[in-house]
């Protein structure tokens, strides 16, 4: 495809586009084929981190909000989030970072708690509340045989939203995705 | 040192001391003792990188002078930083390095839980996220201080030495001075008072539970991190920090 192709395509598709319900619908969808660049198994949506749509003077704004503060993947999903709607013929998406109220695990679909476990990667156990927060978290189940007879070798895993888990019963270490 | 309004100031001491506690964590990349403990400690480093971006971004957009939160922490010299001297100190040996953590921590713990109750609304949202984090860094460095305390005789003895060198500069937990005051009579900071008393609970029961004794308030001298007065080490760790932008400016890949 010649450049001049791609930009005739978009700005036939943005035409079409005038932010009404499905077009709204359509954002989502797409963004729901957005992987998380650390936990590719996972899309943005499915991790609860955007966490608004919507339509405004012919633009498209979508709201994102950080997993961790430090998270170095930010930028990096905010570029793959507008590249994805320009591609799908959203012109020029307006992304703003929302910190408040900030993020946490109770945010990730049931889907997205699924497609952790088939990852490999124990999703987090219990809500977010203060107790769990504190290290009284529920029994971590093992991603790879569901035992719960599991320890925990480190606070911290390979990213920052991950701890490191070992399985008594069938050996395997496997991160789990912490609570917070 | 350029003075600002009161809220200004106090995003800078918030920002400023994530920033060089979380640089001084990140000098232990590739030296750990063991991989978990390497990876835990640039975690933590990385979090509070990413708190103090949050402080920044918004002490630049109140500054309105064109810069942004990485112009504030690369451009600045040692006397317009406002951090803490605790955490500006050299980070020692493993014991050095999880007392200061475990004493910030604490710190931050408690002044951000009050925090997110700000009258400011951006402080109280920075605070609550940055409030999840910190309640895992400070379980995880109580019971690095618990274990090392409490573990053999050489431990224990390291780690009366590291409270013996850092807790000297834990009075500027205590002080107050015209930007607090100002502050807290408007609802956007905690009480002083109020704030040193929970963070001497919270120590006091982890360093008995440790086996370590608890030393008498420590009293203020001539340094003070907040007026841009910092001990020799500050300097050594920005000339490293701020060479890339000092060398090549507006640099960019
Ligand atoms: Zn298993």
């Amino acid at each position: 495809m010649r450049a001049g192709d791609l930009i005739s395509t978009d700005s036939t598709a943005s035409l079409r586009l005038r932010g009404d319900d499905a077009d709204l619908n359509f954002a989502w969808q797409v963004l729901a084929d957005v992987p998380d660049p650390e936990v590719p198994a996972v899309s943005v949506v499915d991790l609860g981190i955007v966490r608004s749509v919507t339509w405004c003077d012919d633009r498209l704004y979508v709201q994102v909000t950080p997993t961790y503060s430090g998270c170095p993947a930010t930028e990096f999903i905010e570029e793959m989030i507008r590249e994805a709607l320009q591609a799908a013929g959203f012109v020029n998406p307006q992304l703003t970072q929302k910190l408040d109220p900030a993020w946490t695990t109770d945010w990730i679909t049931a889907e997205g708690r699924e497609k952790l476990r088939a990852f490999g990667i124990a999703p987090p156990t219990g809500s977010a509340s203060k107790r769990s927060l504190l290290g009284e978290s529920g029994e971590v189940h093992c991603p790879h045989c569901d035992s719960s007879n599991t320890r925990q070798l480190s606070e911290f895993g390979s990213t920052a939203c991950k701890a490191l888990y070992r399985c008594d019963d069938c050996l395997e270490p496997f991160d789990y995705f912490k609570c917070i | 040192m350029k003075k600002y309004d009161e809220l200004t100031e106090f995003l800078l001491r918030m920002g400023d001391s994530a920033l060089v506690q979380g640089q001084r964590l990140c000098e232990w990349c590739g030296r750990a003792p063991a991989l978990e403990e390497e990876m835990a400690l640039m975690n933590v480093g990385l979090d509070l990188v990413g708190q103090a971006r949050n402080w920044l971004d918004y002490a630049a957009q109140r500054i309105n002078d064109g810069r942004d939160a990485d112009m504030l922490a690369f451009r600045r010299d040692e006397r317009d930083y406002r951090n803490l001297l605790l955490v500006e100190q050299p980070n020692g040996d493993f014991a050095v390095t999880m007392s200061k953590q475990f004493l910030y921590d604490a710190w931050q713990f408690h002044l951000l839980e009050a925090l997110t109750e700000s009258a400011d609304q951006q402080v109280a949202a920075i605070a609550a996220k940055s409030l999840k984090e910190v309640i895992y860094h400070l379980r995880r460095s109580s019971e690095w201080v618990e274990r090392l305390g409490d573990g053999t005789e050489e431990s224990h003895q390291r780690m009366a030495a590291a409270i013996d060198t850092l807790w000297r500069f834990t009075f500027e937990f205590q002080e107050t001075d015209a930007v607090v005051d100002s502050l807290s009579e408007s609802g956007i900071i905690p009480d002083a008072g109020a704030l040193k008393q929970q963070w001497q609970q919270t120590v006091a029961k982890v360093f008995t539970d440790a086996t370590l004794s608890v030393p008498e308030d420590a009293r203020s001298f001539y340094l003070s991190g907040r007026e841009g007065m910092h001990t020799e080490h500050l300097g050594i760790l920005l000339a490293e920090m701020q060479f890339l932008q000092r060398a090549y400016p507006d640099a960019s890949w």
